[in-house]
């Protein structure tokens, strides 16, 4: 076990060594942020002087040794537009972006569990049929365009919701919350059904196709043959069996959504990490484009190693294998 | 089991994640929020592309920057909207002698931190913009301020200067008392006026969450009382077109700037909406490097390539009108404008000249242009390179995001580069001091010529006109250098950009805009 460990820590510290090579190869070729930094009428020498200082003149591997060395201290530089500690100005983003995450989680799930098992099991029906079509749409309209639409529709035509920003927040404890006041609620309406409107169709579809199988399967018929309520026969027969494949594509579905409130919070000027890094990637903000990398890089790694850690000490295959 | 063996993982992961970052975003302590507005106040919700960077006007010259200044400091003398000076802390000036400019300041003016204003701020803040990395270069020519008693200050240039009274509008005074000790001025990192602001202005900045929001509110002790009557402004900066258009249709927010030209119409035909526009002075031209190719350094192929390109063409079809069709650098009312400079398309001719220069044949050649900086710049240079191939020039444009293209366009990649220009002065010096004066590192004349243009007598008549102090004399040498520049094809001229701002119609928008687009809010009076 003690060498495993060992093995899996190593791997873990090249991993983040090279996702702070390719952060830092891309800042290095990404742009000048001083050009951002100083306007364009500022002279050839005087914008020099700005490098030295900022230390973009020195060599790449020089930047990149000192990058690493601050970096494992907890200094992942300052950035340049906000002029703060760029893990600072991520960590501000954060609450604006988890609660547009969590929102949406909740349409999904609120709304593929129950319009899934229908479909399954009335397939025909007029209104699975309407869903499943509708689905269908909802797939292949992308994101910005359904925000979009839904700004146009009910902010500027019907004037029923806002179309930009997180309204009121609350303060609990550092976290700016939009969860607790009804300006903030109204606020959130519309970025989370954009960025839901990927994924509740794929999940119905899912959930549907799934719930379709285990009814095929011979423990539910069995079920329906010993004369068990229906309703109990769907819910508590088939679809518990059907949540694990669905958990599991899930959890992966999440983090790509977290990809997705890139444009989302673009379009609803929604102030969290994914437009921050958008607009670093204009300004050439390249540190605090370089630090958004490394972190949250860094924390998929960490919790990667842990699950594998302990992966290794409930299932000792694993360490076999990973011995060979 | 294995099935759901797979999923846990990205599950935890995802899980750990936010809960890493909940238990980090705990440690922050933000500032509370500034007390909504209360009944009866009168309140302007703003939206723009941006925000300013910083509450330090010093550390970046850019129009937000100096939109911020207008706001929150007040100038020694500003611009009107036909171009002349107005009286704002300084009262009234005179010239003393060639190079001795003396402003009598108001007696009755606080800073917000309540410190009297005086000569001292004005010295000080001179001093403090001779050392800004962006100011140094304008403020160059000074040799420095004198208090010559409280309320009265001198600004001496080292040599006699025609743009004394232009670069007072960029003299923003500042609180010596309050920044003195403390006023670095730093662009990267934090400092004491990057975070505290104590000007003259008509707003304090109450509230500022940079890149969210910022908010303005009256200043008290204001001088002036006979201003606008909005006691605080709502700054949200909303950088998606569509969305800033949105937010105004919607009304979420009473004032955007800029209107994106694709929906100048909607806004224009929208009930209870008004579009106010003015012709820019930014001018979009194209660069023909003569280092690169020895086809460029011929005066007709140059000539030729202005013939053929349909400025009035892209103006109306690429530009929707929203632009002015250029022959010269300087738009009308600058000072080096000649009238019978216009546009000069005519294919005929071009062809000729072609014939003439010996390049009926064509050649083939390399273009890069920003995709984002100037209006429709992208789709402009793709027309050039289409009208262009009319005369044979085949052209292999590259276009590249802002943050990319400053790196290409010094060091001169391509044979035909794209740029604009709004100039510092409102002078139409400051256009061939940076794009057509002969390149010279030492000078830093010539720093954006990246066609190496170079003409002896351009360079003579444009030093000559910074020390004239006689306006007609310095006119008549910017209107020769114009003559110049357009006999000799230095440049392709294009257009100069129109500007729009888009507000509820119950607003005075059209009488606190301008040319140089520092909408001056003080005065906007909401019926």
């Amino acid at each position: 076990m003690f060498a495993f460990t060992v093995k899996r820590i190593a791997q873990a510290m090249m991993v983040m060594l090279i996702i702070g090579f390719i952060g830092f190869a891309i800042k290095h070729n990404f742009g000048d942020p001083v050009r951002d930094l100083a306007g364009e009428r500022v002279t050839p020498a005087q914008r020099a002087e700005i490098r030295e200082k900022l230390g973009l003149n020195d060599p790449f591997m020089v930047q990149y040794v000192r990058f690493i060395k601050n970096a494992v201290q907890g200094d992942l530089g300052q950035s340049f537009f906000f002029k703060r500690p760029a893990l600072d100005v991520i960590v501000s983003k954060a609450p604006a972006t988890i609660e547009l995450v969590l929102c949406s989680s909740l349409i999904i799930i609120l709304l593929s569990v129950p319009l899934g098992i229908y479909a399954a099991i009335k397939p025909k029906h007029l209104l699975s049929r309407f869903v499943m079509g509708a689905s269908i749409i909802g797939v292949s309209i992308p994101v910005f365009l359904t925000a979009i639409l839904l700004i146009y529709v009910f902010s500027v035509e019907l004037g029923w919701l806002p179309s930009f920003g997180r309204g009121e927040t609350v303060d609990l404890w550092g976290w700016q919350s939009g969860l607790f006041t009804a300006d903030g609620l109204r606020h959130l309406i519309m970025p989370s059904i954009a960025l839901s409107s990927i994924m509740l169709p794929l999940f119905i579809r899912l959930i549907r196709s799934e719930m379709m199988e285990v009814l095929e399967t011979e423990y539910v018929k069995f079920a329906w043959a010993k004369g068990i309520k229906p309703r109990r026969v769907w819910v508590v027969h088939a679809f518990k069996n059907t949540l694990l494949p669905v958990i599991t594509v899930g959890g992966v579905q999440l983090g790509i959504m977290v990809a997705f409130t890139i444009l989302t919070e673009t379009v609803f000027q929604w102030q969290g990490m994914g437009s921050m890094f958008i607009e670093s990637v204009e300004r050439a903000d390249t540190s605090l484009m370089v630090a958004y990398l490394v972190m949250v890089g860094f924390i998929f790694v960490i919790v990667n190693t842990v699950v594998d850690l302990v992966y290794g000490l409930v299932n000792p295959m694993v360490r076999i294998q990973g011995r060979k | 089991m294995k099935r759901f063996g797979f999923g846990i993982k990205p599950l935890i992961l995802v899980t750990m994640l936010l809960s890493a970052l909940v238990l980090s975003g705990c440690g922050e302590a933000e500032k509370k929020e500034a007390k909504q507005a209360e009944a009866g106040k009168v309140t302007l919700k703003l939206a723009m592309d941006a925000d300013p960077v910083s509450l330090d006007p010093h550390v970046q010259l850019s129009g937000g920057m100096l939109q911020y200044s207008h706001l929150v400091f007040d100038p020694l003398v500003r611009w009107t909207q036909d171009m002349k000076f107005e009286p704002r802390l300084a009262e009234k000036w005179e010239q003393i002698d060639d190079v001795t400019m003396r402003f009598h300041l108001r007696k009755d003016v606080k800073f917000h931190s309540g410190n009297p204003f005086t000569a001292e701020d004005v010295v000080y803040t001179l001093e403090r913009l001779k050392k800004s990395v962006d100011y140094k270069g304008l403020f160059e020519p000074f040799e420095g301020a004198k208090v010559v008693d409280e309320h009265t200050v001198d600004l001496i240039t080292k040599k006699p200067y025609g743009l004394v009274m232009p670069m007072a509008t960029y003299i923003f005074p500042l609180d010596k008392k309050f920044y003195e000790g403390k006023d670095e001025i730093v662009k990267s990192g934090p400092s004491f006026a990057n975070e505290h602001e104590s000007g003259t202005g008509k707003y304090q900045v109450s509230h500022r969450e940079q890149g969210v929001k910022m908010v303005f509110t009256q200043f008290a002790d204001y001088w002036d009382k006979n201003t606008g009557n909005v006691e605080e402004i709502i700054l949200t900066p909303i950088k998606n077109d569509a969305s800033r258009v949105a937010a105004l249709l919607s009304g979420d927010v009473d004032f955007i700037m800029p209107v994106p030209p694709t929906d100048l119409e909607r806004i224009g035909d929208t009930k209870g909406l008004k579009l106010t526009t003015l012709p820019g002075a930014r001018i979009i031209t194209f660069q023909m490097n003569q280092n690169r190719r020895e086809e460029f350094k011929n005066a007709k192929v140059r000539q030729a390539m202005v013939y053929a390109v349909d400025n009035p063409g892209i103006v109306k079809k690429i530009m929707k009108g929203f632009a002015t069709a250029a022959g010269q650098q300087g738009p009308k009312g600058y000072a080096g404008y000649v009238e019978e400079l216009t546009p000069r398309y005519d294919l005929e001719k071009a062809k000729q000249l072609m014939k003439e220069a010996g390049y009926e044949n064509g050649f083939e050649c390399t273009m890069i242009a920003p995709n984002n900086r100037y209006v429709n710049d992208e789709k402009i240079s793709e027309a050039v390179v289409g009208m262009l191939s009319k005369i044979n020039i085949k052209v292999n444009l590259k276009t590249m995001p802002k943050a990319q293209y400053w790196d290409q366009f010094d060091a001169q990649v391509a044979d035909i580069q794209m740029i604009g220009w709004h100039s510092d002065t409102e002078d139409s010096a400051n256009f061939s001091e940076f794009l057509t004066m002969c390149p010279n590192k030492e000078t830093g004349y010539g720093q954006y010529n990246s066609g190496n243009y170079c003409n002896a007598k351009v360079d003579e008549l444009i030093v000559a006109s910074q020390s004239e102090t006689d306006p007609a004399k310095r006119s008549a040498e910017l209107q020769e250098v114009e003559r110049i520049l357009y006999n000799d094809a230095a440049f392709i001229p294009l257009h100069w950009q129109n500007l729009a701002w888009a507000s509820k119609d119950n607003m005075n928008t059209e009488a606190i805009v301008n040319t140089m687009n520092f909408p001056y809010f003080g005065d906007l009076v909401i019926k």
